[in-house]
């Protein structure tokens, strides 16, 4: 009633119905923009999905050299070859993210109640500023910090003689590996969760929490079992934002994660946390400069259109996920 | 608190609240353990970050680095500084924001003002958070193809007639979509913050929509828009992806043309971002000083934008609306 009143009120004008035609175009034109990015990016992308089939999925050989030959035939017209199977990159960037973005996630939910309820004033003074910092901080120095500290620390002192000798042949253990990738990236990340975290518990209406702890409910319980569930719609916000950021991380990964492309095997034991792994985004990065080859470009879009594909799904089931929580009255 | 407020209306034998509350149970008091020491931890964190850079830069930054030029070689003092570099942070970042701020604030103004039709409000509204999703390298492989087309061809590199798409132009347009959903969503928190009864004034003195949300609305909002470009830029001076795809191949600006400043902004070049990249044990140029150097600056200038964040936004809470 009262929107309606105030539209009825504006004054208006030719310039001013300009104006908003004007601004409409603008976001027409990003909309647009956006169609625009997955139209282009899928038809650059289709010669490699058309030609391998569901197969472009599955785990058949080894992906460098698949890519080696699909590199070399490039000079050759007409003997194009695309024969691509990208489980080890996909593997690989499901371990990385999901143990990031799962570890991130229950850290960053206690940093975040912690934050907003329990900390000291003096405390929270220092650690919002922090949470920021660590969340601008750029992932090139990150991954600096793995290569010099972590990728040596593992590589010194926790892969053995033993371990590197059961594994010759197939890959070397040298500190670079999925180990020091998720443990950078859930740095990376969980700032980004945080933050979200604690601007959503921070629109909880204080007199709900106020009215369970008036029923003799003691704080921590209150916290947990009305402003995190309260906050639920910032958490999903929080954690597919993250998990977009952890999927397309394409540089620091790069940089700690080993350079073969090689699937961690689960059933190796302990040695599965420091096997190398290369994800998808940073196959883009490490092959990039072989984009002028027909075969090899059109490979190296069908990853993108994978890490695309896989952000607009995350995105959607964020949006489906917080559908039914709406219910409860609380802020997006 | 909230307990001893409470009336106490059924006086009689009773047993004594001797505690305010029950002693906690042992899972509680466990999680709150945890929370308190994962809070400590994150603040050991960004200062052992903060302090291992600190020493590192005061080990290897030389002021000679800030002024001469990256050069091929295999030693330290062979390779050069990273002047080039660094210019080319700020060109890029200059770029970038030029374009993601208008275009930003626009939206954010749409979408907060007008928003009709609906359905254009909410597609638009999933497209920036799309955008804010999407991996910046996948951003920049569309920018490849959007810059190599004939139509834009002309803003990048080109030889023999062969546009290869690669340009401080095409790098700071598509760094302008990572800044992008950080400005609108700023700039939109800012606006939606004015409560209404300012426009209804500034309608009652005769104004036009158009005009209050420049002469009051916008002037109102002025540190959520400092907020969102800051906080833009600074994602846009950390991106390496984009600079590794749409500006690489070159560590010195290469410039191409004839035109002082337009032959810069369409060569190839690089930032600091990258040249850390390419100094890492991981890349091609390997040398750990340089990158150190370059990273202690890099973090120097994400901490300045910071603190500019945080007094911008100390400001904004100073500006407080009577509702």
């Amino acid at each position: 009633m009262v929107e309606e009143f105030r539209l009825d009120t504006e004054p208006t004008r030719d310039s001013d119905r300009r104006a908003e035609l004007m601004l409409g175009a603008l976001v027409c034109l990003v909309v647009v923009l956006l169609l625009g990015m997955f139209a282009f990016v899928l038809y650059q992308a289709w010669p490699s999905f058309s030609h391998n089939g569901l197969s472009w999925f599955g785990s058949r050989g080894n992906v460098d050299s698949q890519i080696q030959a699909i590199f070399n035939s490039g000079t050759s017209l007409g003997h194009e070859v695309y024969a691509f199977h990208g489980w080890p990159l996909i593997w690989g960037t499901a371990l990385v993210v999901g143990g990031a973005v799962t570890i991130a996630f229950v850290c960053s939910l206690f940093v975040a109640v912690f934050i907003v309820e329990f900390a000291p004033d003096a405390l929270r003074r220092v650690l919002e500023p922090v949470v920021r910092l660590l969340a601008s901080v750029p992932s090139v120095i990150y991954g600096l910090v793995g290569v010099f500290v972590l990728v040596p620390l593992i590589g010194n002192h926790l892969i053995t003689q033993g371990s590197k000798a059961s594994v010759q042949g197939i890959i070397t253990l040298n500190g670079y590996s999925l180990l020091a990738g998720v443990a950078i990236l859930t740095v990376m990340v969980a700032p980004v969760m945080v933050a979200i975290f604690s601007d959503g518990l921070r629109a909880v209406p204080r007199g709900w929490i106020e009215a369970s702890l008036g029923l003799g409910i003691n704080k921590w319980r209150t916290v947990w079992k009305i402003g995190v569930r309260t906050a639920r719609p910032a958490i999903v916000a929080g954690t597919v934002l993250a998990t977009a950021r952890a999927l397309g991380e394409a540089v620091m990964l790069s940089m700690v994660c080993g350079v073969v492309s090689f699937a961690p095997n689960p059933a190796d034991g302990w040695i599965f946390f420091v096997e190398p792994t290369r994800p998808l985004a940073s196959t883009i990065i490490a092959f990039i400069d072989d984009l002028s080859t027909p075969p090899m470009r059109h490979t190296l879009y069908a990853i993108a259109a994978v890490l695309l594909l896989s952000a607009a799904l995350l995105s959607f089931g964020g949006w489906a996920a917080k559908q039914p929580m709406k219910r409860y009255g609380a802020r997006t | 608190m909230s307990l001893l407020e409470l009336p106490v209306s059924q006086p009689g034998p009773r047993a004594p609240r001797a505690a305010q509350s029950p002693p906690w149970r042992l899972i509680d008091r466990v999680g709150l353990a945890v929370a308190w020491l994962l809070g400590l931890l994150f603040c050991a964190l960004a200062g052992a970050l903060v302090l291992y850079f600190l020493v590192q830069g005061i080990k290897y930054v030389r002021p000679s680095l800030f002024l001469t030029n990256p050069s091929p070689g295999f030693t330290a003092t062979a390779t050069g500084g990273f002047l080039d570099p660094m210019l080319g942070t700020m060109l890029v970042s200059a770029i970038a924001m030029a374009i993601a701020l208008p275009i930003g604030i626009g939206v954010a103004v749409w979408l907060s003002e007008y928003g009709r039709p609906a359905a254009l409000a909410r597609v638009a509204e999933s497209t920036i958070e799309m955008i804010a999703g999407t991996p910046s390298i996948v951003l920049a492989l569309f920018g490849i193809l959007l810059f190599e087309s004939p139509a834009l061809g002309f803003l990048s590199r080109s030889s023999e007639g062969v546009v290869f798409g690669r340009s401080f132009f095409a790098a700071g347009a598509m760094l302008s979509l990572v800044a992008l959903p950080l400005v609108v969503s700023n700039v939109r928190e800012g606006l939606e913050a004015i409560p209404d009864h300012v426009r209804e004034a500034s309608y009652a003195l005769g104004k036009t929509k158009f005009a209050t949300t420049r002469r009051v609305l916008l002037p109102a909002a002025r540190p959520s828009v400092l907020t969102g470009a800051m906080l833009g830029a600074g994602r846009v001076i950390g991106d390496t992806a984009i600079i590794v795809v749409l500006l690489g191949a070159t560590l010195t600006f290469d410039r191409s043309g004839s035109v002082p400043l337009l032959s810069t902004l369409r060569g190839t070049g690089s930032t600091l971002t990258y040249y850390v990249f390419y100094n890492a044990p991981t890349g091609e140029g390997n040398q750990p000083t340089k990158a150190y150097a370059a990273a202690f600056v890099l973090l120097m200038i994400v901490l300045a934008l910071n603190v500019g964040v945080d007094i911008a936004t100390r400001r904004s809470r100073r500006l407080r609306w009577s509702s």
